[in-house]
């Protein structure tokens, strides 16, 4: 079973996991730097203690299953995989660079990744599918995903998000990284979500909202969940695009743009050190 | 053949629990049997194929062998990335299967026809795909998709079809079954046009024209030595498909190029155009240009410009 973090440890993941993600999109000249920082928190809490798996059995029977459905997040997923020992730290390095397997948005074959992500809205039926499946064969699997607040824009979700509560599905659980900010401007004025939590309400989730960077709201909501027996649970959390590096905060060029040497040097200032 | 599927689909349910069946809110008076016997393994979705094929995707990755289920493109194009990348790219153990393929679902118009998803699905890595000429091959269709792992997708017709085989066939995936031996062309079917073919070499045989028939219900992969032995045997060869460009006669039409083979070759199949016109399946095809006439008289067309002339066809 995966090691359990007390909860100034699990503070410090979230920064080693951003440092990671910051070298790693540095190096690769890569983008989405921004989507991975605003899940960095939520990441270090589900992998420090929550997610119930094995890294040295991946494939194990009764584990949870997280998906990552902002594939585009795939750095800081990586970077969570093998700070647990899916695989080597070393191979980091190896993210985006010519024949490696680590692409740019998430891959199965990658030790621990249940499902290739990237083209958005299609984690939350297949985590839907493997929620059922547990529920009908009385077995205690969850599924937990992690979705953008873009990618809300996408149909296929709602298909979803109408299944997960005809079928009572209380072993599924959504987290929204909500960070105001898609890809093309700010989900205001690209395709407004507001009211977002009524929206999961009306159709028969159970919703929480929490600061998707407060390590004791994420540990709180996490350790009540399922929020209601016999319903899906949304954690609707309000997160900041680039969180942790103040030059990145809040900025949609950070969903494309990669640093320099420079600014990777005052990111990790920042940050308090080297991975 | 969508009752020889589901009558398989139950009996092979019986002996498997991993069997499950998904459907898009269509299957009335099909299904049924299914929901009843197995009401744990059957879900309809709703109308709602994106989500049917991710929740698919889903339950094969928590080891289950699953069927989605719904008519001519809902199963196949409207969800036809969750197939790409939550089905082949894992090589899931997921099925596809559409009823009403081609235009069996004639007077319904140009939304209910399935007749470029053989193309699509044969685009797709990891993508076995099936098209049982008949309800024999459909129930050895279902066995061999059964034992096979990995992703399928499975072209039906509807309900009514003759049996064209005797008795039940030796389906393999990626193997020809061969109908007819002949001589001088062969004709090549996949699908529910099987019976279609073998009328047309019954017809060319009145006229004293010695056409062998192959059956391919297997399209991806396909039966690549089949069709290279009837270029060597025969010389000629014919497609007959209820579907347009990029099926099995552009398949046959790779391994021909691919092989260096030179022999006449007619593909027989819809044109690359919208269907406007109501009509039943067989009034279509026939407006469409793939009917019993149309073979006959390719190969005709066809042996006469071998210098083979024959008599004209007795009508």
């Amino acid at each position: 079973m995966s090691e359990i973090l007390d909860s100034a440890k699990i503070k410090s993941f979230a920064s080693i996991l951003r440092i990671h993600a910051i070298q790693m999109v540095a190096a690769a000249k890569a983008s989405h730097l921004g989507s991975c920082l605003s899940i960095a928190d939520l990441l270090a809490n589900l992998y420090g203690g929550f997610l119930r798996i094995d890294p040295k059995v991946p494939r194990w029977k009764e584990r949870d299953f997280l998906f990552l459905s902002k594939g585009h997040a795939a750095a800081i997923l990586y970077a969570a995989l093998a700070e647990k020992g899916f695989f080597s730290i070393n191979e980091l390095q190896q993210y985006c660079k010519e024949g490696a397997r680590l692409t740019g948005h998430v891959t199965a074959g990658v030790p621990g990744v249940e499902l290739s992500t990237g083209s958005l809205g299609h984690a939350l039926p297949v985590a839907c599918g493997v929620a059922l499946a547990s529920k009908r064969e009385e077995r205690k699997n969850r599924a937990v995903v992690i979705l953008s607040d873009g990618e809300l824009d996408e149909g296929s979700n709602w298909e979803a998000i109408l299944f997960a509560a005809h079928h009572r599905l209380d072993n599924l659980i959504a987290i929204v990284d909500y960070n105001k900010i898609q890809s093309f401007g700010s989900v205001e004025q690209v395709l407004r979500l507001e009211p977002l939590a009524d929206k999961w309400r009306s159709f028969g989730w159970s919703v929480e909202e929490i600061d998707g960077h407060d390590h004791g709201q994420i540990a709180k909501v996490l350790g009540s969940l399922p929020f209601s027996a016999g319903m899906p649970s949304v954690i609707i959390a309000h997160t900041v695009k680039g969180k942790g590096v103040s030059f990145m905060e809040g900025k949609l060029a950070w969903h494309y743009k990669s640093p320099t040497a420079e600014q990777v040097e005052a990111a990790l200032h920042e940050l308090g050190g080297i991975a | 053949m969508r009752t020889a599927f589901i009558k398989q689909l139950c009996e092979s349910a019986v002996q498997d629990e991993r069997i499950w069946l998904l459907c898009g809110d269509l299957g009335y008076s099909v299904l049924e049997v299914f929901a009843n016997a197995f009401p744990k393994r059957y879900v309809n979705v709703g109308v709602a194929e994106q989500n049917m094929t991710g929740v698919a995707a889903g339950l094969a990755l928590s080891g289950k062998i699953v069927f989605t289920y719904s008519i001519a493109n809902f199963p196949v194009m409207r969800c036809l990335e969750q197939i790409r990348n939550d089905v082949c790219y894992h090589l899931l153990n997921v099925k596809i299967v559409s009823v009403g393929g081609g235009m069996a679902y004639g007077t319904h118009g140009y939304t209910h026809h399935g007749v470029e998803d053989l193309a699509v699905m044969r685009a797709l890595p990891n993508m076995n795909v099936v098209a049982p000429g008949d309800p024999v091959e459909t129930r050895g269709a279902v066995k061999a998709l059964l034992a096979s792992s990995g992703p399928a997708y499975l072209r039906l017709g509807k309900a009514g079809e003759p049996n064209v085989h005797p008795t039940s066939v030796n389906f393999a995936l990626g193997q020809a079954i061969p109908v007819r031996a002949g001589s001088e062309v062969t004709l090549f079917t996949t699908g529910g046009v099987l019976k279609m073919g073998m009328d047309a070499a019954v017809q060319l045989e009145a006229i004293d024209i010695s056409a062998g028939l192959i059956s391919m219900p297997s399209i991806a992969p396909i039966d690549r030595e089949t069709v290279l032995r009837a270029a060597r045997e025969t010389g000629f060869l014919v497609s007959i498909e209820e579907h347009g460009p990029g099926g099995l006669g552009t398949a046959i039409a790779e391994i021909l190029a691919e092989e260096e083979i030179v022999v006449r070759f007619i593909p027989i199949r819809l044109r690359h155009e919208i269907i406007k016109i109501a009509g039943s399946q067989e009034f279509l095809r026939t407006a469409l240009g793939v009917s019993q006439q149309s073979i006959v008289e390719a190969v005709i067309k066809g042996l006469s410009l071998q210098g083979r002339s024959r008599k004209p066809q007795s009508s």
